[in-house]
């Protein structure tokens, strides 16, 4: 559905969705790479658990909910792609010791 | 306005509410006078306990009447589901109260020692438990934890599903819910009560006052006293993590959605604006050494909330003796007791006698005599 703009000079970046390689772009947030990337990234909510992908991609709807780097309840529209960042789509409530 | 009924509830949160819907139940006419929306409500800021453990040190008639109170609470519960389609979501498979360190769980030990001496009171069947046998009900406790005690009676609810519940039960019932009715006067007329508020006068044959700490104020209008000494405490909510908690603790509980909540303190502060923080640092830090893996989640929300106290901790159920047909309830733990209140206190003021057996003791009387009765041992 979405398709980045043609002449985008950013570097490329690496991070891994669910073990899987995908390409973003420097300054791409975890959220825009998530939706860039083509894949199936939405997450289950808390307690009805369902189906959400980004919505505001400014911090306030917590629709974006994902686990970073082993942590969960992060606000993927918040965070920029670091090289190498582990991601895992959250599926319910928080999990213990994440 | 003026409509006659035959009771008029003076309150609307978890006392007048559950009182109502009682009264209803019984086929009276009720009213039930409040105060907008903006006013203080112990009903909406409080911990969800149905608690038993520690209940009455001091008063052992107190103990009794909380066991009683959570042995009826899977009847209120029920019928509040079959009436109103809300599940309040009743959880009673015991409760802990855990310790840190070697000096807490002496003195716990002490406590239940105490209680179960003492003369007359109810056996709630709380015993300490050693640090490896809580491990092995409540798995994710940290290395600080030295044990605790467990009463197989103790458990939670969602309470502001219950206050809804009640609200959503009484209205079909018929109870006329008369918001931003503050009563400022109670006369007697006849056989008839009138209360007075800014939005006109409502007649009823009977009046219980459930208006929490307020009833102090209004309880002489009739002929009664309620000394309060209300107590501020204070709450912290994390966001919601995978259920990890099969047991409530005093100071801990994971409700049914997830979230975890953490409390509660005591203050003699009354502004419920504001937040004490050093004591949310403190009760966030217990928490994470009670179960470490809490140390990673995020608070979401904390608020203070004004406790409805009367002034020795224990309830106050009385009848007028100059006024009959005036009633007064007020108590900490509303969510405890909130089935005597539905099913009990209902059923004896449309009977128009507070039965001795079952509240004498809590009567004001006893404030009397200037010694009065020791603390509630809440903790
Ligand atoms: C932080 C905290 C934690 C708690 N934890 C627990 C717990 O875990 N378990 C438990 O069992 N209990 C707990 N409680 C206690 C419990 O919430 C209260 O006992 C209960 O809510 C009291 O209900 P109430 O109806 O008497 O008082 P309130 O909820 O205060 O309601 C009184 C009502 O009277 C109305 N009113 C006042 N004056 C007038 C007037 N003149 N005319 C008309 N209406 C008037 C007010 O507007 C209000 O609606 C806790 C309380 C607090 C604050
Ligand atoms: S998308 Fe709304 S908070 Fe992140």
């Amino acid at each position: 559905m979405f398709k980045r703009a043609e002449g985008d000079a950013r570097a490329s970046v690496t991070i891994h969705v669910e073990g899987r390689a995908i390409t973003a772009r420097e300054g791409d947030t975890v959220s825009a790479a998530l939706l860039a990337s083509g894949l199936d990234v939405r997450r289950a909510t808390a307690v009805s658990g369902a189906k959400r992908l980004p919505y505001c991609m400014m911090g306030v709807c917590f629709d974006c909910l994902v686990t970073i780097d082993g942590v969960g309840n992060r606000q993927g529209c918040l965070v920029p792609v670091a090289e190498g960042m582990q991601i895992e789509i959250q599926k319910g409530k928080r999990e213990i010791g994440k | 306005m003026m409509k006659d009924y035959d009771v008029a509830v003076v309150g609307g949160g978890l006392l007048g509410s559950a009182i109502a819907w009682g009264l209803g139940r019984l086929g009276q006419r009720v009213a039930v006078l409040d105060e907008g929306d903006i006013a203080k409500r112990a009903s909406r800021a409080n911990f969800a306990l149905v608690w038993v453990q520690s209940k009455g040190l001091g008063m052992p008639a107190y103990t009794g009447w909380t066991v009683r109170g959570s042995k009826a609470w899977p009847k209120l519960a029920e019928e509040l589901k079959a009436q109103t389609g809300l599940d309040v979501v009743l959880q009673q498979n015991g409760g802990f109260h855990l310790t840190l360190g070697e000096a807490e769980y002496e003195q716990r030990t002490q406590l239940v020692a105490r209680m179960h001496n003492q003369v007359g009171a109810a056996d709630y069947q709380m015993e300490m438990m050693s640090a490896t046998e809580v491990k092995k009900m409540l798995p994710l406790i940290g290395p600080e934890v030295s044990g605790g005690s467990f009463c197989p009676y103790d458990g939670h609810v969602n309470s502001l599903r219950t206050f809804r519940a009640l609200h959503a039960g009484m209205k079909r019932f018929g109870v006329d819910y008369l918001p931003e009715r503050a009563v400022s006067a109670i006369t007697r007329d006849g056989d008839e009560f009138r209360l007075t508020t800014a939005q006109g006068e409502i007649r009823a044959a009977k009046v219980v006052l459930a208006a929490g700490n307020a009833n102090e104020t209004l309880a002489p209008m009739v002929g009664l006293s309620a000394p309060m000494g209300p107590t501020r405490g204070q709450i912290v909510v994390t966001e919601r993590t995978m259920p990890f908690l099969p047991h409530p603790l005093t100071t801990i509980r994971q409700t049914d959605e997830g979230t975890v909540m953490i409390g509660d303190s005591k203050e003699d502060e009354l502004d419920d604006r504001v937040q004490n923080h050093p004591i949310n640092a403190v009760m966030s830090d217990r928490a994470q050494r009670t179960f470490p893996h809490l140390a990673r989640l995020n608070v979401v929300r904390s608020w203070s909330g004004i406790r409805v106290m009367p002034k020795d901790g224990f309830p106050i159920y009385e009848q007028s003796q100059t006024h009959p047909g005036a009633f007064v309830a007020c108590c900490h733990s509303g969510v405890t007791l909130a089935a005597n209140h539905a099913f009990e206190i209902a059923r004896m003021v449309k009977e128009g006698a507070l039965e001795p057996e079952l509240v004498g003791a809590f009567t004001a009387k006893r404030f009397e005599n200037a010694a009065g009765v020791g603390g509630s041992g809440y903790y």
